[in-house]
């Protein structure tokens, strides 16, 4: 540590933050791999038919397979704004 | 033993024909015999870096459709004896390759090459998707930059699933990690990722790392693919990652930041 890092020490530098966002989307993308490819646009439109109702944001619909044994089970969850639209 | 392997990416102008041209040359330098093939159909450009473009009769998918044999698309290297080209074709029929006429030349140059190099066009449509098809190895060529890393990774995921390997159940693709244009001077500052954040981030070890240079530049100008310029750290990087695809083990180089005196760093600016 000199003083040269001293002056360097200054807000988060953009590396930084590319490196939090992608670690996010990289996470994001592998947990969608292997799943059927009508998964994405399924969660396109069951984020229109919700948002006739409630004004939920884009990130707010979780659509999930979860495979148990011979059984596969379509999981959804759609969390809600705290004050919804009266 | 022939070995099929693709330079892919996801993302457009990150390094992927520089990066075929140079492995092309550094395999035929070993000694091997090579062969590498343009797949960005309607956008030929690998036969400008190599330098061989005024010798392109045949195409790609002149030799698919018949219109000629392999051995006359094939144009040897004025350099290396041991290494041809096959040019892309400038159609602008998208559906000029077919899945059986890839497979077809694709064989067929097994029997004649040991190593056959497919410079993969951008996206991740049919042309990129045929070119990673038939390949044993993967060469993923990514850039410290958002965008890029996160299309390495969705090529990744189809190397993974959506290939002639995947689907048979043959075995995985052996995947390398290329990084090119890095900047240490940048990685320093705070502002471009660095080797290890990428890394961390797609889960596999670089193969190699390629700094940007202008050396590219004057190599593409020339025809001459920038590995054979070995003053260049650029071209130097780029032997280091052949010679690690070929199993030797070689000390990273031009990922450290060259350490400057001390009056240059009080007046020397950046
Ligand atoms: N290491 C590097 N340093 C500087 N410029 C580079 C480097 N690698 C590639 N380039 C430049 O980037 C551009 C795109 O490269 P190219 O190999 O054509 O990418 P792609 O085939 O992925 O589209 C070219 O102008 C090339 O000269
Ligand atoms: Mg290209």
């Amino acid at each position: 540590m000199g003083i040269f890092d001293f002056f360097k020490s200054r807000p988060q530098k953009s590396a930084q933050t590319a490196k939090e966002r992608l670690l996010i989307i990289v996470a994001q993308q592998r947990g969608e791999r292997g799943t059927p490819d009508y998964i994405p646009r399924l969660k396109v439109e069951l984020l229109e038919v919700i948002r006739k109702y409630v004004n939920v944001d884009p990130g707010a619909v979780q659509v999930n397979l979860q495979k148990e044994g011979e059984q596969e089970m379509l999981e959804l969850s759609v969390v809600l704004p705290d004050r919804p639209d009266e | 033993m022939s070995e099929v392997i693709v330079v892919t990416s996801g993302k457009g102008g990150v390094g992927k024909t520089t990066s075929s041209a140079s492995i092309a040359c550094g395999y035929a330098r070993r000694g091997k015999k090579v062969a590498v093939v343009d797949f960005d159909i309607g956008l030929r450009n690998l036969d400008l870096i190599m330098g061989c473009e005024r010798r392109v009769v045949y195409d790609f998918v002149n030799v698919i459709n018949g219109d000629c044999s392999l051995k006359q698309a094939l144009i040897k290297d004025k350099r290396f004896d041991n290494l041809s080209v096959l040019a892309a074709s400038q159609t602008r029929d998208k559906d000029a390759l077919t899945q059986d006429g890839v497979e077809r030349v694709l064989k067929e140059l097994r029997g004649e090459f040991e190593i056959i190099i497919c410079d993969s066009p951008a996206g991740i449509e049919r042309g990129a998707h045929l070119a990673m098809y038939y390949a044993d190895r993967a060469v993923v060529v990514v850039n410290p930059e958002v965008s890029s890393v996160r299309d390495s990774d969705r090529v990744l995921g189809l190397l993974a699933s959506k290939t002639n390997r995947a689907e048979k159940g043959d075995g995985s693709i052996a995947e390398h990690l290329l990084l090119t244009r890095y900047s240490p001077e940048r990685v320093s500052t705070g502002d471009m990722m660095s080797v290890s954040d990428v890394e961390e981030i797609l889960g596999l070890k670089v193969i190699g790392v390629i700094p940007e240079s202008q050396s590219v530049l004057a190599a593409s100008n020339a025809g001459v693919p920038v590995i054979l310029d070995e003053a260049s750290e650029a071209g130097q990087a780029y032997d280091d990652a052949v010679a690690r695809m070929c199993g030797d083990d070689r000390p990273m180089r031009f990922t450290e930041l060259k350490k400057k005196g001390l009056l240059n760093r009080l007046f020397g600016g950046s």
